[in-house]
This record gives structure tokens, sequence and C-alpha cells, in this order.
């Protein structure tokens, strides 16, 4: 068993110390390099913060239960005097001034991190294969992708380099890349958790998620990052336990199994197995009920418009000017600009670029992205109206098994079944339930708005029923 | 001046008086080390996020009030996205929206008043105010190689004032602009100084055939920074419109900027090169949810504006309306009227003394009247002294002059100086003999009728009393000898 609750009983019984771990860690790390999970390796920073742990525990003046534990984190979430690059050659040099929230509260917790994770460039894709560092491989089967945009933390809790890695996920980010290496994926509600110092994607779909091997220890790491953000002018001010139900049974829990989630596009055998993973769960007494998304369709196209919207306007701060790349070979002001950004974004990047710069203009303004905002507000209602008997969602997490290595494009379809929930703000999480062939397939739980707990409680129980074996 | 008649509304764009920035706990302060106060938010860094300072939308619900607008309790930022190198993060935040459902600027629908020459008072609508943030400043002439930046500017608060088009001269576009400095001074919202740039004013100008017609096709001057560039632009873009008009030549729409050397508007860009800002809902900042109560208590707590002060100087201290007005175009003068008048026995007098004297002083100086030693209720007891009798009217200026030099007291000034008027009877009747006797021969005359000479005595009888003597007693004592 490796997971943040084991590692915490072996410090905690004084089986290893911190600097074992993040030890072991780093070696691990340096076994897996060719996953490529990883842009850059803070090793002495850890190994002297791994001391520091261990004086501490010495002294019984532990920060928290998960001091001293090695963590990784996305390479799009800001840290203090280190490379915050978003997988782009634009942010190839950069070092941050400042820390995200989100990583300093687990800083503070006396987490360590011992890396930053590789992703697609500006966390835009399904595949970490467009990473300017190179792509990401699947520690399940190194000829495919682990998914994206958040591969690099999938694949370091995945290849038990770390048991916590945080993510982002835009529409399906974390949870997509969990699916497909066959670990738990986390994304709370939006406003939960600080965006701050998180490079952004399309700011009002954004959220920091968590990679982990079980559904407590998720419930764990939001319980350190979940709160209210001065710096954040979108966070929530709801305090919650989030492991105060974890344990509870699935008797009585109304588990909504939208119908629109189950079209061609499902693999015939991940349909199978999500199938009889309903099965086991009714057996173990949840209540199964077919509800329906009727906006399901529109959910792609809807958050195309927005999210390339939203990411043209926030990556133009990359001009050349201050702390990107800069091109030589500028002439003049707009030189700087095309050269810099010509020469330094991918082509995703620019794909999406100019799509968002399209529906914003004042032709297309009101047939794109006003369009796009009103059917955001029906998807919304969709699911008001499923939350009104139902406890949770349940869907395939993923239509299909990951492809191989440089197939997936810019906009393959494997987050077709995560990207309602980002677009609704709502909790959701992936959990392991079965495997075809090589791939393990994701079970996709929706909770309500702010409803983590419950939706924690249940995947929890799902977990333990389901008891997936990697 | 022209047969055709113009339409102007302003657009005026003035920094809030907060200690800090708009979305971020930076420091706003000018004249100081380049990029000392700048954080990962107004450099626009990735990953930061804009917090909308509390107190910058105190100030512009508090200026909303003032020019009687509606606030609306649901604002909403846009980004307006744009590349330019002092714009770090290639959009600025505002208030605008495409459409109406995302048009939401703090304020909008108000009107002030003016006061025209033939003491009418016309009302100009105010159609808007949008909170917005500042770009920083780009820095040429620092070395031969390039550009460089400063951001200590990005982020400053803004808002900008937007006029229906109901101002019909560039006379009537200065007294707008002039009563909403004054407006800005007082509600404490803006130091509106025009000079330091923390105010400057946009103007949008077509002319029309006659009072009636459709208006035409209008040109925005951009950045007029003082009154008499405003007045002087519009002027000549009336004339440049009236001449094309008259060559039967269409207007394009576009946008101007005015040069004060040749006297000339000229095109920066024309409509067909408008940029499109790609408007949109910024989606890090919530919508700006403001609750009535709270803009009540700032209603509440607005403090008393030019028009109601000016009213109240006439009210209540019996002073002419030009006065009045005079004394309220600046806030630090109608504040040391005020404090100065409650303590004075005639603040007709007082008033003309600040006017034609002490204003007349501060013009030169360089903090204005805050710099100015004398205190309000020194200068009312000045005047005071006058009404007392206590010293002559002549006496008086030359005190005034060393309150202004030394801000002493009036009474330690005329005691250490003697300077009390001699007003008893017994000691100016010897004086005046003296005089006469001095000049028996002027005095026959005066004696026999020839009144014009009584100013010579008069004179004469001021300089052998050292200016002290009280000219009226003179002047009865002078006649009752003339008559023994």
């Amino acid at each position: 068993m490796y997971n943040l609750e084991s590692l915490k009983s072996q410090l905690n019984q004084n089986a290893s110390t911190s600097v074992q771990l993040i030890d072991s860690s780093l070696q691990k790390l340096e076994e897996n390099k060719d996953l490529n999970a990883f842009i850059s390796v803070l090793t002495d920073e850890a190994k002297a913060q791994a001391l520091e742990s261990d004086n501490r525990r010495q002294k019984a003046a532990l920060h928290s239960e998960i001091d001293g534990i090695p963590i990784a984190i996305k390479d799009n979430l800001c840290l203090q005097c280190s490379k915050t690059t978003a997988a782009s050659k634009m942010l190839e040099n950069f070092v941050s001034p400042y820390t995200a929230t989100a990583v300093q509260k687990l800083k503070d917790a006396g987490a360590i991190i011992i890396g930053k994770t590789n992703m697609d460039e500006f966390a835009m894709g399904v595949s970490s294969g467009s990473s300017y560092f190179g792509p990401v491989k699947n520690p399940l089967d190194t000829s495919k992708d682990p998914g994206g945009s958040s591969g690099g933390s999938a694949v370091a809790v995945a290849a038990k380099i770390v048991p916590l890695a945080l993510g982002s996920d835009t529409c399906g980010s974390v949870r997509q890349p969990a699916a497909q290496t066959g670990i738990v994926g986390f994304k709370p509600s939006y406003g939960r958790v600080s965006r701050y110092g998180l490079i952004a994607l399309a700011s009002s779909l954004d959220q920091i998620g968590f990679f982990t091997h079980t559904v407590r220890d998720a419930a764990t790491a939001l319980s350190i990052v979940a709160g209210l953000d001065p710096k954040d002018n979108t966070t929530i001010d709801a305090k919650s336990d989030f492991s105060e139900k974890l344990g509870e049974s699935l008797e009585g829990k109304k588990i909504g199994v939208p119908k629109e989630y189950f079209g061609k596009e499902l693999d015939p055998q991940f349909k199978t197995q999500i199938e009889a993973t309903i099965d086991l769960l009714q057996k173990n007494g949840a209540t199964i009920q077919e509800v329906s998304l009727p906006h399901f369709s529109y959910a792609m196209p809807c958050y195309q418009v927005i999210s390339t919207a939203e990411a043209s306007s926030n990556l133009s701060r990359y001009d050349g000017v201050r702390y990107t790349y800069r091109s030589s070979e500028a002439k003049n002001l707009n030189d700087l600009y095309s050269k810099t950004r010509g020469e330094a974004f991918g082509e995703g990047v620019k794909h999406r670029i100019l799509l968002g710069s399209y529906v914003l203009g004042a032709d297309a303004f009101e047939n794109y992205f006003i369009q796009a905002q009103k059917m955001r507000t029906l998807i919304s209602e969709d699911f008001d109206k499923a939350f009104e008997t139902c406890d949770v969602l349940l869907n395939a997490t993923t239509p299909k098994a990951p492809l191989a290595i440089g197939e997936s494009s810019s906009f393959t379809e494997s987050d077709i079944y995560t990207v309602s929930a980002s677009l609704a703000g709502l909790p959701a999480i992936s959990i392991p339930c079965a495997k075809v062939g090589n791939s393990p397939v994701g079970l996709h739980l929706t909770g309500n708005y702010l409803q983590e707990a419950e939706l924690l409680s249940i995947a929890s129980a799902c977990e333990s029923i389901i008891q997936y074996q990697a | 001046m022209s047969k055709y008649f113009p339409v102007i509304g302003l657009e005026i764009h003035c920094q809030l008086a907060t200690e800090t920035k708009l979305f971020c706990d930076c420091k706003v302060e000018v004249n100081t080390l380049a990029n000392k106060n700048v954080c990962e938010g107004c450099l626009g860094m990735p990953g930061a996020l804009p917090v909308p300072n509390k107190k910058a939308v105190e100030y512009a619900i508090r200026l909303g009030l003032a020019l009687n607008c509606e606030i609306d309790s649901k604002a909403m930022w846009a980004r307006k996205n744009y590349f330019y190198p002092d714009l770090p993060s290639g959009y600025q935040v505002t208030q605008i929206g495409l459409i109406p459902e995302l048009d939401h600027p703090i304020a909008k629908k108000g009107w002030i008043e003016i006061e025209l020459d033939d003491g009418k008072t016309k009302r100009v609508g105010i159609t808007r105010i949008h909170m917005e943030e500042d770009a920083g400043k780009l820095v040429h002439d620092l070395s031969p190689e390039g550009s460089h930046f400063d951001a200590n500017r990005c982020g400053t608060p803004l808002c900008e004032i937007v006029t229906e088009p109901d101002i019909r001269s560039p006379q009537e576009a200065v007294l707008v602009l002039q009563k909403i400095k004054q407006i800005l001074e007082y509600t404490g919202v803006s130091n509106a100084n025009m000079e330091n740039g923390n105010m400057r004013c946009d103007g949008n100008i077509s002319i029309r055939p006659s009072e009636d017609a459709p208006f035409g096709v209008r040109s925005e001057i951009k950045n007029l920074n003082s009154f008499s560039n405003l007045e002087k632009a519009l002027e000549t873009e009336i004339l440049y419109q009236s001449i094309a008009l008259d060559a039967k030549q269409p207007l394009e729409q576009c946008t101007k900027r005015y040069d004060v050397v040749k006297n000339k508007t000229v095109v920066i860009r024309s409509k067909e090169d408008a940029l499109d800002y790609k408007y949109f809902p910024e989606p890090n900042t919530a919508r700006l949810i403001t609750d009535p109560k709270c803009i009540e208590e700032i209603r509440n707590t607005l403090p008393e504006l030019p028009d109601a002060r000016r009213k109240r100087f006439i009210d209540s201290f019996d002073i002419t309306a030009y006065d009045a007005h005079v004394l309220t175009i600046e806030k630090e003068v109608s504040e040391w009227f005020d404090e100065a008048a409650t303590k004075c026995k005639n603040p007709k007098i007082l008033a003309n003394w600040i006017i034609s004297e002490l204003l007349r002083e501060v013009k030169d100086l360089d903090g204005g009247l805050s710099s100015v030693k004398m205190t309000p209720i020194d200068l009312a007891n000045l005047v005071n002294l006058i009404e007392d009798k206590t010293i002559s009217g002549k006496i008086a200026k030359t005190v005034f002059a060393e309150m202004l030099e030394t801000g002493k007291t009036p009474d330690t000034i005329i005691q250490e100086k003697g300077l009390v008027q001699i007003s008893d009877p017994v000691a100016i009747e010897a004086m005046v003999r003296e005089v006469i006797a001095a000049n028996q021969v002027q005095f026959e005359e005066f004696k026999s009728g020839k009144a014009s000479i009584k100013g010579f005595f008069v004179g004469q009888i001021m300089r052998a009393s050292g200016g002290k003597a009280n000219p009226g007693i003179v002047n009865q004592i002078l006649d009752k000898i003339a008559k023994e």
C-alpha cells in the first residue's frame, strides 16, 4: 500500500523518517525518468525540508498530519523562486516571485514538494503530449498517453513517486488523466480552492484538483487546501469537514445515471464495465435512478467558446515585454508581439487563441460568446433538476482507453463526460472501477455544488465495494 | 462666430484618491523610484488575480451620488483587450459591456447644473460613470537602445464620467468640466489636479445647421489637460468642421488630438481603424454587489456640495451671488471663507478681502491657500477691527501684509507697531488745529467754500497722525472748525 495514510502511519510509528520518504521518492522519480512526468525536480530544497520536518517531529511540533510527506505540483502552479513554465517555451525561464495559495497551504502543513510536473502546454490538451518539454508516458503502458492536461501529476501518483499531487482541472484535466492511469482524481466545486497562483487557462472554469490513491487522501488534501482566500475574489466562504461522512454505507444513497452519457462514443467494453459497476453498487444498497441532462451534447461546443475566449485574453500577457521568452528577431513593436508569440506558443495554444479572439470579436460576440453563456446556464439548470432527486450522478470518466502517444489531437473527445461538471462549477471525482485490457476504466461521480463531503462519502463507499486492483 | 450649432459631450477621466491600487495592495504614488510600487498583480504575472479595492468602490459610489446618478448595486467588471507595452496583462479591467445585460457601470443616469453668464442654470446629463484601472508608463528618453517600462501607475483606480451631448458651446463645456472638478474636490473622491494628470478630458463634438437638426458627424478630441485647451480645441474643431461643411466636404468620424502649438486638431485614427477591444465580463471578479444600506450610508455622509454651499453662503452670510460663486470654486477657499465668516462681524467685507486681496496674493504661491501663514480667524478679526473702528481700512492693508508675511495675529501687529486708530475727538482736534495753523492761507480758501481743498487737509492730518487718525472724525472736526 502506497498512499498518504500509509506514509503518515510510517512516520507516526517511526518506521520511516521524512528524509527517508523524500529519498525514496526522489529515487522512484529517477527510476521513472523515461515517463517524463517532471519538468523540474527540487532535490536540494526537498531534502532540506525533510530534515526540518524530522526535527519538528522530534520536538513534537508538527505542522499537520501530513508534515514531512512528499508531494508534487503541476508546473502551472507558482512556487516562489522556482521555475514555473506551464510546459511552454514562453515561460521556459520564468521564475515565480510568489507562491500559489493552495501550494502555500500545503507547504505550511509541512508537505514537501519534490518537483513540478509535466503537462499540456498551458493546460490545453487531453494527452500531456503538447508539452514543450516532451510528452508524458503512461506508466501502465508506456506507448500510451496518460491523459491530460495534468498528466505529469497523474503519473507521479500512479507510479508511486508521491502519494499526492496537485493538478488543475478546466474541463477534466484532473479526472481524465486519473481515469487513464487508474488512480483517484478529484475536482472540488468552483471557488472551493483558491486559484491564486494557478496560471490561468479559462478563469471561470479552472479549479485546482488532487491526484491520490484513495478517496480518503483526496478528502485530506481538500481539507488542507480549501477555503476563502482574500486574494481570490471567486473563492467561497463555506467551511466544511470533508472527511466527516467517510465510512458511511451506500444504503439509501440515490445515484443518478444520466442517459445521455451512454451514447455511441462510449466504448462498448467501457460501457459493460460501467454497467457492471452500477449493478454492484445497487446490490450494495444504492438506489439507482436514470436521469436526463438534456443539454449534454452542447456542453463541449459551449466549453470551447468560453474557454478559448477566456484563454485568448488570459494569454495576452505573454507578450515578450517582461518576464517571457522574447524573440531576438523583432524589429518593431508588432514584430515583438507576433514573433515572440509565433515562436514560443505551440500549435494547440495558437489554435485556441485564434478561436477565442474570433468569438470575442464584435461581429461574433453575440452569436458565440453570449450563446455559450446562455447554454452554460441551461447546463447548470439540468444539474439542478437532477439533484432534486439524486445525491450524485454517475457516468464513465472517459469514453474510451487512452490513445497512443502522438495520436491525440488538440480537441480529442476524451473529456466529453467531464466537461459539464466544470461548466456548472460542480465537484466531481474519478475513481478506478475496472480494467479493459491494460486500460483502467474511470467511474465519474458528480456531486451537487459545495456538497464535497457527500460526494466523497459516496465515492469512498464505492471505492471499498469495487476493490479495484491496480 | 459660426452659422453652425455645436453639440458637445465630455468624457472625463479622474484618478481616485485612494491610498492603494484598484486590484492590489500596492501604494498609489507618483514621482517615486520606477517600479517601486508593484506586485505580481499589477505586473500581470502568471496566476495573479484582481481583488477590487473597497475604498475605490466607495469613492465611485460617492461620486455617482454627488452627480445625482443611479447606483448599480450589481455592477460588473469587464476586460478591454488590447496589446500595448504599458498594459502588463494585455487587457484593462473596466466596466463596459457590449450588450445591455453585460453593461453595468457603477453609476448612470445623473445630472449636474451649470450657471450660465445670463444667470440662468442649465442641466447637463451624466450618462454613466465607470471604474477602470490605469496603465503604466513608457519612458522613451532613458537610453538610446530602447524604451523602458515603469509600472508604478499600473492599476491606479480611475473613474470615467461620460456626459450626455447636452453641451452647446465650448464655454459651456468649460463650465461643465469646472463643475465636475469642483464636485470631485468637494467629495474628496479625487485630487482632480489637471496639471498632475489626475484629471483629463476628451471632447466629443459635432456641428449642425440649426438647433433642431439631427446631430452631425462627430470627432473625439483626446487628452485635453486644461480648461483653456478644452475651450481652444473645441473652438478650433468647430471652425474646422464649419469650413468643411461650407465647402460641402463630408466629415468622417474620427479620433483626434489637439496640437497646442499650432492650435490645430490632428487626426489620430479614423473610424475604420477603430480597435475591436473584445469586451467581455472579467471572470476573476464576482459582480460588485453593493448593499442598498451601504449606498444610503454613503448618501447620508456626502459632504456639502458646491451648489449647496454657494447657496448657504448667500443665505447665511448675505454676500453677493458673484462673491459666493468665486468663493466656492475651490473647496479649500470655500472652507477658508466658511471658517472665517462664522467669526466675522461683516462677512461681506471679509469676502472682499479674500477675493481682492488674499486670492490675488495666493495666486503666485506654490502651495496655494494652504501655504498661507494667515489663519481664517485672524482675517476675520482684522475685518472685525475695521468694523470696530479700531483701525482704518488703510492701516488694515498694512496689517494684512504683515499677517501674510509673518502669520502674526492682527492684534499683535497693531500693538507692536502702535497702529490703533485714533478716534479720540480731543486728540484729533489738536492735530487738526496744528495742521490748520501751518496752512492758514489754504484754510481760508476752504472756509470760503472751496470744498476741493478738504482732501488736502485730510491728507495732511492723516500723515501727521501716521495714518492712525479716524478719517471720519477728522472730516467732522474739519467741518466744525471751518464753521467756527
